[in-house]
């Protein structure tokens, strides 16, 4: 029973990452790095909003300290 | 109305202009788009790597449910202690808030159109959310329509609690009533695989986070300018008696 149990663990242990294999993902785009283009361009965009926001925020402090006065 | 000074607590809350929260919001926007990119996520059929939408898609409905939140409460405020600016508070957050939720329901669509074959499937909570964004959409036709600043204030707030004490029914309870191709909902285990992946929990926690620290940013940011104006008006007043 004990071998039986270990072969099956075994076989599942070579043949479930084959399983998951099977399913379509973009393991090609990511083996030639190119996914790395996306989260750049992805990044720019987040980042350069962000800053917008900042630069807003800070604009508004400036226009409260004016009228503080 | 009381007036005075609208640019200073209590009017302005101080945690408005702190710069912590805000560089925790980027530190982990940016986390998101990096972890939520490149991580490993569970390899699924028919979803494939759009899985990676939950992390951009849901954030916008827990930014929308939190910033709706925040309105309702103002709304109470303002009916138990009239101030116009628990009303510019509640205001601002249904603002900020229909927007995040706009955003919900357009990469929803997208997210629809390429998974479940078109971008409105007729999905329990697709409808359910839509009704709630009609239902938001009112609460400014309703401001819109009232001239008489007190007024306005008043009948908005009353709507404010009852659009709030509808959505969350349309949202929670109704999806899960009958089947819903939305995933935990109306026993549909499409995504239980990753309900229960740590591996996506640990980029999906940080992403609601994140996306929710935006949407009070941005919330805060139209509050203080509402203020601003709110002050400016008080100083013209003031020349002109």
């Amino acid at each position: 029973m004990k071998k039986i149990s270990s072969i099956l663990f075994c076989f599942l242990a070579v043949v479930s990452p084959l399983w998951a294999q099977d399913v379509q993902m973009a393991d090609t785009m990511r083996q030639e790095g190119k996914i790395y283009v996306v989260v750049a361009i992805v990044l720019v965009i987040l980042l350069g909003l962000i800053a917008f926001l900042f630069f807003t925020d800070r604009k508004i402090s400036r226009l409260e300290k004016k009228l503080n006065k | 109305m009381p007036d005075g000074d609208h640019t200073n607590p209590p009017y302005l809350r101080p945690e408005m202009k702190k710069t912590w929260w805000k560089i925790a919001c980027v530190v982990l926007l940016i986390y998101t788009a990096v972890g939520g990119l490149l991580l490993e996520v569970p390899r699924l059929n028919i979803v494939n790597e759009t899985i990676r939408a939950l992390y951009f898609h849901v954030p916008m409905w827990f930014g929308m449910v939190f910033l709706f939140l925040m309105s309702t409460i103002y709304a109470i405020r303002y009916l138990r202690q009239p101030s116009i600016v628990a009303d510019i508070y509640s205001t601002a957050y249904a603002h900020v808030g229909l927007v995040f939720g706009m955003l919900g329901i357009i990469t929803g669509m997208i997210w629809a159109n390429y998974t479940w074959g078109s971008p409105w499937h007729g999905d329990p909570k697709q409808n359910a959310a839509a009704i709630a964004l009609l239902i938001y959409f009112a609460y400014f036709i309703l401001r819109g329509s009232v001239s008489n600043d007190e007024q306005r204030a008043k009948l908005s707030a009353v709507y404010n609690i009852f659009a709030f004490v509808a959505m969350i029914p349309l949202l929670f309870i109704i999806p899960r009533m009958t089947s819903s191709m939305h995933p935990g909902n109306g026993g549909n285990p499409g995504f239980n695989t990753y309900d229960l992946d740590s591996r996506m929990r640990l980029v999906f926690y940080p992403a609601v986070t994140g996306w929710v620290l935006l949407g009070w940013w941005i919330a805060t940011l139209r509050i203080r300018l509402k203020l601003i104006e709110e002050k400016i008006y008080d100083l013209e007043d003031e020349k002109n008696k």
